[in-house]
């Protein structure tokens, strides 16, 4: 053990001593690719988000694919109606693991205002959430915060964790 | 026709588009039925964003309605505002006591929020043709636009601003010169985007004579604002039916000719100019005085009043606790939205909740025509011709 | 100068039972049977010419008005040419909330009629395409009736909460 001690020292700063799971991590969070899953209000704020002004791009979540088979995080913008739920977990089901989902805005968190016979109370009634953004709508820079923080949680991250499998719910009505 | 093609048969083929497309807005679905790209049958289903509107309304209060009608057009919140605290006024009777301030800062706020929904508008389309630039300097003239109305009322998108009787607050100090810096912006950004893309040969092309109506079918299938516009149909609720103070100002209707896509964006384009030009004017006309009504029955007194006078702390505590007490009636109060005709409907049985309280939906009346506008068209055009009907999902499906 | 409700009731007289106007904007009342005729006359007649259908809703009087008189629909119509507007208010039972469709005469009225019947329950006898608009297909019952309660939902996935 002294033995190889001493070889790694000898080394001096040539080498980084990790885990794979940290070096994975570390790969990851800078790199989300993202499934903006937009129907209401918080869409426009989320133009914003990405526009010139606060530029995503700085956290290296820029790029959006509109196929959920290359996005890492999905992006729940706006209020989700029981309508639109179905619609919604098919896409999260099609998503290829790892994959985060990101609750945008207050409707999404929890139904937010619309306690009525059409929200869903809250996506994670369907789905597993990773991060949370109240607001309605959320300005950029509490989006961006969540965004870290979902980056911290990205690095820290098992690889044990995955697969997660599909959301548990599945449609009552096939159509 | 040669013989190879005469032999060759196919069947229509029948795609889903939607809800969940980039180009949709996430609420709308088309399902469409086509032969090669040419289609020949396009349904369109919405309702992906019902929210229980009026249900809410039903629920509340008067006042407790201000909420709710920012989320219809979220794109020009503080619009729907205004149209819902003119219609219960009107079913107050108290709309000729409405100071001429917050008449004025109304008609200001209208016309700010007007142009944001039009940046989006234009700027969304030109994305979802291909063209980034442009999006990206109309969402920084947006930006610019959101600061203006945020320094009024503090919120970026949903403004909560107007009160029955009143409004929340006043102007900030130095607003008129901030809004002199923002438009000569604003005006820079208007400039780029149209030397950019009105003479654009990629862009004429996909805007162009397509998704064009006559006349009667615009007017049959109850279309109103830019849309009805751009066939040449000169109706504008601001010079027809005016309210606030649009009867005082100099400003023109911009119409079109063809009402295909590229007439619309020459419509909303020219629409920015005249808003920039109103908020001007009325920057220039804009009165001294008190922003809320002097009636304690309508409009909550002030802090300090109610702290000191058991009057207004009477009625302070009713108009929260049981809302504003509203005589039994029925009022329909049409507006300019930024899409065309929002026009509230209210009926009140008395007390302080609203009955019925009704929105008349201008994209929602549009956006049954687009199976017949779209039908024959390529499945390309519909891109630019469902983003310049400028379907809103909450004022949509409410 | 006549007011414009009371020149419609002389032009239908049959088909309109009450004409007046309430804070300054003129309505009529329509017999249900006659809704159909009375619209097209109101959009074709020289002095009228309505050639806007602007807003067609319901209205829900649970307990406030007779059992055979519960539900009423309301018809905002505008003319281009004379710059006037006239509010049109049919009333239906709450046994048989039926009436016939508008469509034939405003092809704009599709959706609205197709959101009357999917919020309110109001059948429209003729129309092409009444299903829901707004609420899927398996939705039980008509939320915007005063008797359905607000946070009675009905998923279609997920747990009912």
């Amino acid at each position: 053990m002294e033995e190889r001690n001493a070889e790694v020292a000898a080394l001096g700063d040539s080498v980084i001593l990790s885990t794979v799971d940290a070096v994975i991590g570390w790969g990851r969070k800078y790199s989300f690719f993202t499934y903006p899953f937009i129907t209401a209000c918080c869409g426009m704020e989320f133009m914003s988000v990405a526009g010139p002004r606060y530029d995503i791009d700085r956290f290296g979540a820029a790029l959006p694919r509109f196929s959920p088979r290359q996005a890492d995080i999905l992006l729940v913008v706006g209020t989700i109606s029981h309508k639109q739920a179905p619609i919604l977990v098919k896409v999260y089901n099609q998503m290829t693991e790892p994959k985060w989902v990101f609750s945008y805005g207050a409707c999404v968190c929890s139904g937010g205002m619309y306690n009525d016979y059409s929200t869903v109370q809250g996506i994670d009634t369907i789905l597993p959430v990773d991060i949370y953004v109240p607001g309605c709508p959320p300005r950029p820079e509490m989006v961006f915060d969540g965004l870290i923080k979902l980056q911290e949680l990205v690095a820290k991250e098992r690889s044990s964790k995955w697969p997660r499998g599909e959301a548990e719910f599945a449609p009552k009505v096939k159509r | 026709m040669s013989e190879y093609q005469m032999d060759l048969h196919t069947e229509p083929m029948i795609l889903n588009m939607g809800p969940s497309h980039p180009a949709t807005h996430g609420t709308v679905r088309f399902l469409l039925k086509l032969d090669g790209e040419k289609i020949l049958n396009c349904d369109t289903e919405i309702g992906y964003l019902h929210r229980a509107f009026e249900k809410h309304c039903e629920a509340g209060t008067w006042t407790q309605v201000f909420p709710y009608t920012d989320r219809l057009n979220y794109n020009s919140a503080v619009q729907n505002n205004v149209a819902y605290a003119l219609a219960v006024e009107k079913l107050l009777g108290v709309e000729e006591k409405i100071p001429a301030r917050a008449t004025y800062i109304r008609t200001i706020v209208c016309e700010l929020a007007r142009m944001a929904d039009h940046f989006t508008n234009l700027g969304a389309a030109t994305l979802e043709l291909g063209a980034l630039t442009a999006f990206l300097y109309f969402v920084e003239a947006r930006e610019l636009t959101w600061d203006l109305l945020e320094s009024i009322y503090g919120a970026r998108l949903t403004s909560n601003y107007v009160r029955v009787g009143g409004l929340s607050s006043d102007l900030p100090e130095g607003f008129a010169e901030h809004v002199r810096k923002v438009f000569i912006k604003n005006r820079e950004f208007w400039r780029e985007f149209d030397k950019l893309l009105t003479k654009n040969r990629i862009f004429l092309d996909r805007m162009r004579d397509v998704g064009g109506i006559s006349q009667e079918d615009a007017i049959a299938w109850g279309f109103t604002g830019p849309c009805l516009r751009s066939v040449g149909v000169e109706f504008d609720v601001r010079k027809t039916d005016p309210y606030l103070i649009y009867d005082q100002l100099d400003f023109d209707v911009p119409v079109g000719t063809t009402g295909d896509n590229f007439d619309k964006y020459l419509v909303r384009m020219e629409e920015i100019d005249q808003s920039m030009k109103i908020v001007e004017q009325c920057l220039g006309k804009l009165p001294k005085g008190p922003i809320n009504i002097n009636d304690a029955a309508v409009r909550n007194p002030s802090k300090a009043d109610v702290k000191t006078n058991i009057q207004s702390m009477i009625h302070h505590f009713k108009n929260t606790i049981e809302g504003i007490n509203v005589p039994a009636g029925e009022i329909y109060v049409p507006t300019e939205g930024s899409n065309g005709e929002m026009g509230f409907y209210l009926v009140s049985v008395g007390g302080g909740k609203p009955w019925k309280c009704r929105v008349r939906p201008p994209c929602f009346a549009i956006t049954q025509a687009m199976g017949d506008i779209v039908k024959g068209a390529f499945i390309a055009d519909i891109i630019p011709t469902f983003d310049m009907i400028n379907l809103i999902g909450g004022e949509c499906d409410r | 100068m006549v007011e414009l409700s009371e020149r419609i009731k002389r032009l239908l007289p049959d088909a309109v039972l009450s004409a007046g106007s309430s804070l300054g904007q003129q309505y009529v009342v329509v017999r249900r049977e006659a809704v159909v005729e009375a619209m097209r006359k109101l959009r074709d007649d020289e002095t009228m010419l309505f050639n806007f259908m602007m807003d067609l809703t319901a209205v829900d009087y649970l307990g406030k008005r007779a059992h055979d008189a519960r539900y009423e629909i309301v018809y905002h119509l505008y003319s281009l040419k004379h710059h006037h507007r006239i509010r049109v208010k049919v009333s239906v039972g709450a046994d048989d909330p039926s009436l016939d469709s508008i469509v034939p005469v405003w092809k704009g009225a599709d959706w609205f009629e197709r959101e009357a019947w999917d919020l309110y329950g109001i059948t429209f006898k003729g129309h092409p395409n009444l299903k829901r608009i707004l609420l899927y297909e398996e939705f039980v019952g008509h939320p915007l009736r005063k008797d359905y309660p607000i946070k009675k939902r009905q998923p279609l996935i997920g747990p009912e909460n």
